[in-house]
């Protein structure tokens, strides 16, 4: 056999991660700006680029796709190479792939914080950027298949099993979800609306979570983890079951999401029941990662690498045992809408993601550039801030996520709401908000100090940015030819096998799936319920580029509390022209689905104050002012391409109403221009927040016209 | 409602999928062995001679 030699390219490893450390350095900063955000809404900063609204989806793709998707890139491309023997399939792809992905995170921050955003969480990304994503996902994919197909080590180790099963969902997800309708360039509607819409975009966040959070860092875990402590895996069999186990059970929970909304009940149960099936694959993997250290735990006494990858792993159990128990309805009733889930997603982000990269950073560094790293106390000191960093985080948010889920379901004995006014039980949090913003600075102050030491380790030592390496051939199969039976021939040949098993199924999805399509939706319609008028239309994207979604949900759960609090439950059929959906996932202000109607509708004039300065209306309000939105002007040259955009996904707009919906939005908005001059205010027509107040009228009045 | 079985459609691909895979790796001997792979990856072999010919050292050249 003959002795083959080759090279590593380091080169593409040291720039992912120094992207890493650029990206999660801003992430965890704009972290503890907006934590501040919600206690002093002066840091608001009174400009809409730096207002919570466009923020938070900045700090939440930052540390998802910049910090955590380049800790996968640099993990992956320093293993993949070693576990298959081999150099990366192309240079340039790799090239590419780098450059590519850190353009994404810039024209994300761009247009995040310059209002362009889709409303669907961790895919806010507008349609141009969309695309981008799919292409430079693609990129990675061939550079991934490419390296595999050209390997020297026939079998594959459970890590490249992790890589492949992220590329394949992952690209699945991201364009199921992000099929949407372009209305001009940074502006799109989503073709599925409502109900539809809420299930396709958790089912891709929920898998988000699963396939871009969790499995290639499952991956990482078992190459750097055996190789940090020298020791092999604990158990390669478990590795194999668990693997296989948690991407099939995984794909099917996104609807634990959508506990008690309008998604229908047997939807929502088998979310559940696949959640709690999760709990077992998981631990698998967090105990195959744990009982890795079989041995070694007194070096996890001296070695600052193992302790964080055993931090990372205790949180990645934490989280998914409390991942499934938030699936439980009677959990879920308590837990949604509040801090909890806030708290849950960063033990998994803090914890799981971020330790175990902190981990791999320590233990991969000094490496490439051949020396030790500068200084083992200074990453002692990493990980204690850290860790304290992650509990002054996680305990005040699930002490603010219960108290505040028990204060909105507390009844007097007299059957009166205790805290009728939702403000009581935003102020009683205050404190809490002030112990988060302080966990999030201790973490952010130890990733600093982790930067400080990674730049002297890299001074002092020298970077072999080509390593020289050697390995036999792999030899090629020689599969003895049967004659007469062809379906030997399909055996030695995986590609082609895999393309004709994928047509054999797509029959399949086909012949079922497309009468499902043609056949009108049967979403129990109520006659009252018509679309947006023009200046609604308008309205609701302002409501969209200033991400009120982020802090206001627009579903009214069946329960005694919500009901009395905010009108009557939602209903399915409400939604069926909300393209995208606005349901949100958290209430730091109170729901808004009847803002419109009953007891909770309020003067034009009233919200015009409102939206100026909140704390006039609603002295105490934590919600940041919006004084922009008095001065700017809507540009309305651009509403007859959205209302031809929704009328080709389904709205019913008139055929030729594209020319008159100028004219009508003109006239709908001199009616709130004259009910605001009335209480004294001026107003031009064009302004944001005339829209705005029309829209906000709106709300409710589907079911109760 | 029938965006539902649209999705339980993709989901039920997706684990079609991942289920020929494994067969697939099965029958590929993938999981033949299930103690030497995690062993394995322990040692990077550094090359014998680190004096090598420039030409040698093109890729996959041997």
């Amino acid at each position: 056999m003959a002795i083959e030699r080759f090279r590593y390219d380091n080169q593409i490893v040291r720039m992912f991660y120094w992207a890493t450390i650029l990206w999660g350095v801003v992430a965890f900063l704009v972290g503890v700006i907006i934590a501040l955000q919600l206690p002093l809404p002066g840091m608001n900063l009174g400009s809409p680029l730096t207002t919570f609204g466009r923020l938070r989806p900045v700090h939440t793709n930052a540390a998802i796709f910049a910090f955590v998707g380049n800790g996968v890139f640099f993990g992956y491309y320093y293993a993949i190479q070693r576990l298959l023997k081999t150099r990366n399939f192309s240079d340039v792809l790799s090239r590419v792939h780098f450059w590519g992905w850190q353009l994404i995170i810039v024209s994300a921050a761009l247009t995040l914080t310059t209002g362009h955003t889709t409303a669907k969480e961790y895919a806010e990304l507008e349609w141009p950027i969309d695309i981008a994503i799919a292409g430079i996902w693609v990129v990675w994919g061939v550079n991934m298949m490419g390296t595999i197909i050209k390997r020297r080590e026939k079998h594959m180790y459970v890590a490249v099993w992790f890589f492949i099963a992220t590329f394949f969902t992952v690209a699945m997800l991201h364009i199921v979800n992000s099929l949407e309708v372009p209305a001009s360039f940074l502006k799109s509607y989503p073709i599925y609306a409502g109900v539809q819409d809420a299930l396709v975009q958790w089912w891709y966040a929920h898998n988000a979570v699963a396939f871009f959070l969790t499995t290639p860092y499952l991956g990482l875990m078992y190459y750097y983890m055996p190789k940090a402590a020298q020791r092999p895996v604990y158990s390669y069999r478990l590795s194999i079951i668990h693997f296989w186990a948690l991407i099939f059970l995984y794909i099917w929970a996104g609807p634990h999401h959508l506990l008690y909304s309008a998604v229908p009940d047997w939807a929502q149960s088998l979310g559940t029941v696949f959640s709690i099936m999760l709990i077992a694959p998981s631990w698998g993997g967090m105990l195959n990662g744990l009982l890795t250290l079989r041995g070694a735990w007194d070096r996890v006494r001296q070695d600052p690498v193992l302790k964080f990858m055993v931090v990372a792993v205790t949180a990645y159990g934490m989280a998914t045992f409390e991942g499934p128990m938030l699936s439980l309805k009677n959990v879920n009733a308590l837990s949604h809408f509040t801090d909890w889930t806030i708290a849950h997603v960063h033990v998994g982000a803090l914890g799981w993601n971020g330790f175990l990269t902190f981990g791999m950073l320590y233990w991969l560094v000094p490496r490439l550039y051949n020396t030790k790293l500068h200084s083992l106390k200074l990453a002692n000191f990493h990980f204690w801030i850290g860790t304290l960093g992650i509990l002054f985080y996680a305990i005040p948010m699930y002490w603010t996520g219960v108290t505040q889920g028990l204060m909105w379901k507390q009844f007097t004995d007299e059957g009166f709401l205790q805290y009728p006014n939702f403000l009581e039980t935003v102020l009683q949090l205050i404190p809490m908000y002030y112990m988060r913003a302080l966990g999030g600075t201790l973490f952010l102050v130890g990733a600093l100090v982790m930067v400080v030491n990674l730049v002297k380790t890299a001074k002092q030592g020298s970077f072999e940015a080509e390593e020289e390496a050697e390995a036999p051939a792999l030899e090629k199969e020689t599969a003895p030819v049967v004659v007469g039976y062809w379906h030997r021939w399909i055996e030695s040949r995986p590609i082609q096998f895999s393309l004709l098993a994928l047509v054999a199924v797509l029959i399949g999805g086909i012949v079922e799936f497309v009468p499902m399509f043609v056949i009108k939706s049967n979403i129990p319609t109520i006659s009252t319920v018509k679309p947006y008028s023009a200046l609604e239309l308008e309205g609701r994207d302002i409501y969209i580029k200033e991400g009120c979604f982020n802090c206001h949900s627009q579903m009214i759960r069946p329960f005694r509390n919500e009901v009395e609090r905010y009108g009557e439950y939602s209903r399915a059929g409400e939604y069926v022209y909300d393209h995208p959906f606005l349901w949100g996932s958290k209430r730091t202000g109170p729901d808004l689905h009847r803002e419109g109607v009953g007891k909770l509708r309020k003067p034009d004039a009233w919200h015009y104050n409102h939206m100026i300065d909140p704390r006039s209306m609603s002295p105490g309000s934590i919600m940041p002012p919006y004084p922009w939105m008095a001065e700017n002007r809507i540009n309305y040259d651009k509403l007859p391409a959205k209302i031809k955009a929704m009328r080709s996904i389904g709205v019913p707009y008139a055929e030729g109403y594209e020319d008159q919906a100028v004219e009508d939005a003109r006239k709908e908005a001199e009616q709130i221009v004259a009910s605001l001059k009335q209480s004294g205010i001026e107003s031009a027509w064009d302004t944001e927040i005339v829209a705005l107040i029309a829209y906000l009228q709106k709300l409710g009045t589907g079911l109760n016209p | 409602m029938y965006v539902m079985f649209i999705l339980m459609g993709f989901s039920l691909l997706t684990a079609t999928g991942f289920l020929l895979a494994y067969l697939w790796a099965v029958r590929k001997g993938q999981f033949d062995d299930k103690y030497t792979p995690s062993v394995r990856i322990l040692f990077d072999d550094k090359p014998r001679s680190k004096q090598l010919e420039k030409d040698d050292l093109e890729e996959g050249g041997s």
